[in-house]
């Protein structure tokens, strides 16, 4: 493999940002015919590097050879038509046009008088897309695709040029298992006609399976390759962290305290049916199902989001009524929300201001905020969560997305909840903030939360919960304390399939 | 050394721009016609500033709660139409008239503050039908015709336009008054806190349990309050106005605006940035007159000031000048 002509290679890569030293110097070399894995914590530097390399960033320092040619990449176009391409893990689609049209926006075939030469376009692009292997055809709209025949689209796209390089950046994040497998042969074939592949995604399983080598980043700067072959998961994990994440299941006893939360039978319309549980002081309660199931849906009902149909919603043993948020808040319910960006931060707001936005009109001096109280409330919950910032005034959209999650965490914890419920806790966190959210989720129940994590993690969930429920389309198939639970009667219970009578 | 120095210019270049510009400007305009730094030139600058001034107020806690209105120039025109007509009913007088052009013109915000907070229509559309709704309005109740006091000597109500306390001709006091105030409620209050939280993000707000139609429809009193205040300013000042007395006002309120930074996007902004846009605007405008342009010019100048101001705006948030959509 070493005679070979590398397909890419980066050469000592610097990008500097106002206070920030984004990229130190990365070098790393992808080979033709190679599946080359890009790993490293969110903030590492990937997506930055991958800019670079895209034309979107121009690096202060360092080199880009294509084929072992030195190139400048000015702009996208630029590292289109020198054959780098990128399978975005957004997709950026044209939903009202047909495939054949997103496929080849902006070099469509032509006839006499500059009209669309149709026939050209549509048999080129059906000839791609049977080697695809794909069930839609040249003149399907894009909109009436599936997100995975989408991203099968953009695929199609970077066959259209004679590539040296595909970079794809997390490709199976929104496919389904079988859509999974049509990607990977892909890959293979691409692997097969010689191109060089990254690979950007942060499941090992797929790392495991497809690539050829793993290089990892880390604050910036590579930390080296590995042999995929030769390797385990510790020792990514190490190389990406400095120290291996902890994912044992939860066997910690806990003193539990009166009911915080009973609920009965709660509907809302066909979203969920019937739902029945309780929550106490001191515990946390996991709540697993695919996306779809219901899970999100009872939490926006609790926080008052969304009107039950029907059903009763008991805190501490008396019934509450629900309709708002802001009723939610005033009966000690708290909710992290799943979407960190667009749902719990104001992102262009300081971090003071964001943990203290719920009882900003609580905390008054006469008629002005108190500022003061507001502070204190800051570096209570920045000692307490280990937030790292540079100081309350630094801007919620400039932290990384761990120390966001915090924010979020501490912006409800400063409210001293009766119930704390977690929707996605480390959703997009790179994996040391990671174990930080779970220790402190487990934290907070030794404390006397009563804490609803919802989870579509299953390692998450089996590390974290008490006790769990499972969902399937809405309903709560079974619920499992700690002791029970097996990853396959979880994964039965959340599936639809009924186990055992249990 | 030199290089940090470089640098940390660039740094205040690009949080002060404006400021920067703006003194770039007033020294350029000065070397061309010294009379532009005059005291009295200066002063009265700021006082013909002080109608736009008090609209802009307004305005900007709209945006900032990431709205538009774009009605506020036929909302002026109103309010000035009407406390004039009633000053001269005899069932009413200058000390009934005001409170009660007041009223009209708060339930002219508060229907925008309906249809855009209540009823979550989209601001651009609403305010734009307003603009001409209100508009119809002014001529309905006016018939058309013009409005004057017809025994000046006879009242005080020339004393919001004309009088002067303390040496510093009212309108200015009056601008100078409610920026203050308005300026703490911005930065110092809840209320304040959440126009920030609802127009940074709107769903975010929400999560928080904040009451954001009840804050969108407020910021909306707020601009009609200080169009109504304007207004007031506007009539006591010529004693009489026409129907089309505020007409494309609402694109130098929302120019001046911009330029002191606020977003479109919502979320960011000051009344004191406001204040300085206001200031620049109208020296702009001044400068532009003592060059010997036509009055008419502005109109072009105050478009390429949006364009600028909205350019520079975003280019220092890319880090680029240019960037075409790719």
């Amino acid at each position: 493999m070493t005679e070979l002509t590398p397909a890419l290679r980066l050469e000592g890569i610097v990008k500097t940002f106002p206070g920030v030293r984004a990229l130190d110097g990365v070098s790393f070399t992808v080979l033709p015919g190679e599946v080359h894995a890009l790993m490293g914590e969110n903030g590492a530097g990937k997506s930055t590097l991958m800019k670079v390399l895209g034309g979107i960033y121009q690096p202060d320092e360092g080199k880009i050879f294509i084929a072992e040619r030195e190139t400048v990449m000015i702009s996208p176009l630029e590292a289109k038509a020198k054959g780098v391409m990128f399978i975005h893990q957004e997709l950026s689609l044209a939903q009202e046009l047909s495939v054949a049209e997103n496929i080849y926006l902006g070099e469509l075939p032509r006839k006499s008088f500059g009209r669309v030469d149709w026939k050209t376009l549509f048999d080129r692009t059906d000839a791609i897309l049977d080697k695809l292997k794909v069930g839609f055809n040249a003149r399907t709209r894009v909109g009436d695709l599936s997100i995975a025949n989408q991203q099968m689209v953009e695929i199609a796209r970077a066959l259209t040029v004679d590539a040296k390089a595909v970079i794809f950046d997390e490709p199976t994040a929104s496919l389904t298992d079988a859509e999974k497998v049509v990607l990977f042969d892909v890959i293979a074939d691409l692997k097969a006609q010689g191109v060089g592949i990254i690979y950007i995604s942060h499941r090992m399983e797929e790392i495991f399976r497809m690539t050829d080598r793993i290089s990892v980043l880390r604050d910036g700067s590579y930390r080296g390759t590995l042999e995929t072959a030769k390797t385990n998961e510790d020792e990514i994990t190490q190389m990406m962290i400095g120290r291996s994440l902890d994912l044992t299941r939860n066997f910690e006893h806990v003193q539990t305290g009166d009911v915080a939360l009973r609920v009965e039978d709660l509907s809302c319309g066909h979203l969920f049916q019937n739902a029945t549980f309780e929550v106490r002081q001191g515990e946390v309660l996991g709540f697993y199902g695919l996306v779809g199931a219901g899970r999100t849906e009872i939490a926006e009902t609790l926080f008052g989001l969304r009107k039950p149909t029907s059903g009763r919603i008991f805190l501490k043993g008396k019934e509450v009524r629900i309709s708002s948020p802001i009723e939610a808040i005033s009966n000690g319910i708290s909710l992290v929300p799943e979407d960190r960006k667009a749902q719990g931060l104001v992102l262009g707001m300081n971090c003071r201001d964001n943990i203290t936005l719920p009882q900003v009109s609580d905390l008054r001096a006469g008629p002005f905020v108190a500022e003061g109280a507001e502070v204190a409330i800051y570096d209570q919950y920045r000692d307490r969560l280990a937030i790292k910032a540079p100081s309350w005034r630094a801007i919620a959209g400039n932290l990384s997305g761990g120390n966001q999650q915090k924010i979020v965490i501490g912006k409800w914890l400063s409210m001293q909840p009766e119930v704390l419920i977690v929707d996605e806790p480390t959703r997009g966190i790179d994996v040391g903030s990671k174990s930080e959210i779970h220790n402190l989720l487990r934290e907070l129940a030794k404390q006397g939360y009563a804490v609803i994590v919802i989870s579509s993690e299953m390692p998450e969930v089996l590390h974290v919960s008490d006790r769990i429920v499972a969902m399937y389309h809405g309903e709560i198939t079974r619920e499992f304390t700690a002791e029970e639970v097996t990853e396959d009667s979880l994964i039965q219970a959340i599936s639809g399939i009924s186990g055992d009578a249990a | 050394m030199a290089e940090a120095m470089v640098k940390s210019v660039g740094g205040v270049l690009a949080r002060q721009g404006i400021l920067v510009a703006f003194l770039v400007f007033m020294i350029g305009f000065t070397f061309w016609n010294p009379r532009f730094i005059d005291i009295d030139n200066v002063f009265g600058v700021i006082r013909s500033s002080a109608i736009l001034g008090v609209m802009a107020l307004g305005v900007t806690f709209v945006v900032i709660g990431g709205n538009l209105d774009l009605s506020v120039g036929s909302m002026l025109s109103f309010s000035a139409i009407v406390v004039l007509d009633l000053h001269e009913n005899p069932a009413f007088g200058p000390a009934l008239a005001i409170p009660a052009m007041f009223a009209m013109t708060l339930c002219l915000g508060a229907l925008n503050g309906f249809l855009i907070g209540y009823l979550r229509l989209n601001s651009l559309i609403v305010t734009l039908g307003m603009l001409s709704a209100i508009h119809g309005l002014t001529l309905t109740y006016s018939g058309g015709q013009n409005m004057d006091i017809a025994n000046q000597s006879a009242t005080w109500f020339d004393v919001f336009g004309r009088g002067s306390a303390l040496g510093i001709p009212v309108p200015v006091l009056i601008f100078a008054l409610l920026a203050a105030f308005l300026g703490i409620v911005l930065a110092k209050t809840p209320f304040g806190r959440k126009v920030y939280a609802v127009g940074g993000n709107g769903t975010a707000a929400t999560f928080s349990g904040i009451p954001r139609a009840r804050v969108v429809f407020l910021t909306y009193i707020i601009s009609a309050f200080c169009v109504a205040t304007a207004g007031l300013i506007q009539a006591s000042r010529t004693m009489g106005a026409q129907n089309t007395v505020g007409q494309g006002l609402e694109l130098e309120v929302l120019a001046a605006v911009i330029l002191g930074g606020a977003s479109l996007l919502g979320g960011s902004g000051t009344i004191f940035k406001t204040v300085i846009g206001v200031l620049i605007l109208g020296f702009i405008q001044n400068g532009l007159l003592l060059a010997g342009l036509e009055f008419y010019v502005q109109f072009v100048v105050t478009w390429v000031i949006i364009i600028l101001a909205v350019w520079l705006d975003i280019a220092t948030k890319r880090g680029k000048l240019w960037s075409p959509i790719a």
